[in-house]
């Protein structure tokens, strides 16, 4: 198998299975028997070192609507090549930081924010707002597709400032490429492939969320954003978005907000736990995961509230 | 043999359904209540058919297919006086001007109410004056346009006298005062649809780097097309409708009379008459007293108002039904966005 490609996401999560329940048959005893399956399975799933960039940095970072502080002084990486979990309890400001990320907040009125988010260097607030939510991306817990053919919502995410559809369309074979590749991205294309023209809203909700992708990719971004894309679908489908994640990562920065523990740990490689605003933790899977540094953490992850 | 199959249903289903609730049980002023709502709704079935049965008995008794290509012509025979070609065409002159103003002024409008509405003292200023607008009866919105057109630095839209006064009645004057009564019903439904548009449709839009203007241009516009074109079909009817700025601003002449030499500039310019002026002039109350006449306008008049309200629902998609008209209304509602959620 391609060393770069990982295995298939329902084997982590079988692979996982008897660290959740540990086994009393390690050699010195639960704790260290626990672990070794995990990191053994872990270094297979872990991206190539000499791939991983750096694209986002989260500075210090204060988020507020009107006087209400959701985020208090977070700073993360954001890497390509590695996705990052933000995983924490409702109300803790983690969908408030990520669609700061692509100043998203800035539609709510009253929204305020202290610290530096960059880009590849640059203050996001210096760029151009839609410049950067063309670099970096997002898709939504609930499907949400134009209510157009599965390939004008691809295009219409392509066109700079071209007309999608109506009577001007124009159907180049330079941006259908560029729509099928995008499909093709999301591993999307070879089931709808033969009608492209048909209502994006009677595709399936996987095929839905799917599609988000695919136009989300479409502009080639360098930052992904994904707020609980997989809430809204059943299992299966879940499985195919969280296999595509991990295939994605190569390309692109992925940042996932989820409140599914099972699926942060199969996705992510990085984990940051977030509790009423702040950043209670942030490391690798495994070690928040298996040896969390924080009492909130433990309680988190072991059930105990959220 | 079992495996996979159906558990078999019972020979004998039991079914058990509910029963038509009785209103015996009920307090004796429900059952009043009730019996007068059910008696309302009969009664106004009633009206509603009677109008058209009436206007259908009377209306096909005189109607004639010359009345369609005949000019009306000033004569005490009813023989002689002619059809209704130039109210027919004026009808359609003052809904293309009315509409073609209203349509994406109002489109502009609710558009900015809903997307942008900054200020939002002015959008509320905004939203009130379209209340306003919407509440006036048109026979007021008519004298006033009298009163705007009669000015002389808008000379160019009607007749002048000699003596430099200008007369203020025209095609353009009519059908500018008629866009203005159609405006709120374009408004009205527009940002009615809009508001039905979930805000994560807009977001998901906003989150691929796109602008508020190509959002909407591209996105929302044409998710609510059909709710607009069914406020623009209302306004329409509206404006087919209305008599009082007809008969206050388009003049009293029964054929349409032009001004000056260009050929359409002229006609637009000069006076004319519609369906409804047609009808009130025929009827008995008016100078023509040709019942007939006015009859058969009438039913013409109540056959295109009522095709563009049938028009309406099938673009709201109000009625399922099958029939002949199915294979159009799918036509036309095809395009409708059925939102998930």
């Amino acid at each position: 198998m391609d060393p770069l490609m990982p295995p298939p996401v329902r084997r982590i999560a079988l692979d996982h299975e008897p660290h959740i329940a540990p086994p009393a048959t390690g050699p010195n005893g639960a704790g260290s028997g626990a672990v070794a399956p995990s990191e053994a399975h872990r270094r297979l799933t872990r991206p190539d070192p000499a791939t991983v960039r750096e694209r986002m940095r989260i500075e210090s970072v204060w988020l507020a609507y009107g006087e209400n502080w959701v985020v208090r002084d977070v700073t993360l990486p954001v890497r390509k090549g590695e996705v990052l979990a933000l995983i924490g309890a409702s109300g803790s400001g983690k969908t408030t930081l990520l669609r700061s990320l692509n100043r998203l907040t800035e539609i709510t009125a009253g929204a305020a924010r202290a610290g530096r988010i960059t880009l590849e260097g640059e203050e996001i607030h210096e760029l151009e707002v839609n410049d950067l939510r063309r670099r970096v991306s997002m898709v939504f817990q609930q499907p949400n597709p134009f209510p157009m053919s599965i390939y004008d919502n691809v295009a219409y995410a392509l066109a700079e400032q071209r007309p999608p559809r109506g009577r001007r369309r124009r159907r180049t074979a330079e941006l259908e490429q560029a729509a099928q590749e995008a499909l093709r991205r999301a591993g999307l294309y070879d089931e709808i492939a033969a009608d492209l023209d048909r209502s994006a809203l009677k595709l399936s909700g996987g095929q839905q969320q799917r599609l988000c992708i695919a136009r989300a990719l479409a502009a080639e971004p360098e930052v992904l954003l994904l707020d609980e894309p997989c809430s809204a679908l059943d299992p299966i489908s879940t499985a195919t978005i969280e296999q595509l994640i991990v295939r994605l990562r190569e390309s692109v920065a992925i940042v996932i907000v989820t409140h599914n523990l099972q699926q942060a740990f199969r996705v992510a490689d990085h984990v940051a736990f977030m509790h009423l605003g702040e950043l209670i933790e942030y490391g690798p899977s495994e070690q928040v995961f298996d040896r969390p540094s924080q009492q909130r953490t433990r309680d988190y992850i072991s059930g105990a509230f959220g | 043999m079992e495996a996979g199959g159906l558990v078999p249903a019972p020979a004998r289903p039991i079914v058990v359904r509910p029963r038509r609730q009785s209103s015996a049980s009920w307090p004796l002023i429900d059952r009043i209540g009730y019996w007068l709502c059910w008696a309302t709704g009969i009664a106004l079935c009633l009206i509603a058919l009677a109008i058209v049965v009436f206007m259908f008995v009377k209306g096909i008794a005189y109607l004639r297919p010359a009345l369609f290509v005949k000019s009306p012509a000033p004569s005490l025979q009813q023989s002689q006086s002619g059809g209704f070609l130039d109210p027919i065409v004026g009808t359609l002159i003052i809904t293309a001007i009315g509409t073609v103003i209203a349509a994406p002024a109002g489109v502009a409008l609710a558009v900015w109410i809903s997307e942008y509405g900054r200020p939002v003292s002015l959008a509320r200023a905004v939203e009130s004056a379209i209340d306003v607008i919407a509440g006036v009866p048109s026979v007021v919105l008519a004298i006033f346009g009298l009163l705007v057109f009669s000015e002389s630095f808008l000379g160019f839209l009607s007749q002048n006298a000699v003596n430099g006064s200008v007369y203020g009645r025209s095609f353009f004057a009519a059908g500018i005062v008629m866009a203005i009564l159609a405006l709120p019903l374009i408004v009205g439904s527009t940002r009615e649809a809009l508001a039905q548009v979930p805000d994560r449709v807009r977001e998901a839009s906003y989150a691929l780097g796109k602008s508020r203007a190509s959002t909407i241009r591209w996105v929302l516009l044409p998710s609510i097309r059909p709710q607009i074109a069914s406020g623009i079909a209302l306004g329409m009817g509206r404006i087919i409708g209305d008599t009082a700025i007809i008969t206050i601003l388009l003049g009293v002449t029964l054929t349409t009379e032009g001004v000056g030499s260009v050929p359409l500039i002229g006609t637009l310019r000069g006076t004319g008459s519609t369906l409804t002026s047609y009808v009130y002039n025929n009827s008995p109350a008016g100078e023509g007293n040709a019942p007939q006449k006015a009859y058969a306008a009438a039913f013409v008049l109540l056959m295109v108002v009522l095709a563009l309200n049938a028009l309406v629902t099938r673009l709201t998609g109000g009625r399922e039904r099958g029939g002949r008209l199915s294979a159009l209304r799918r036509a036309l509602t095809s395009r409708r966005p059925q939102w998930t959620r």
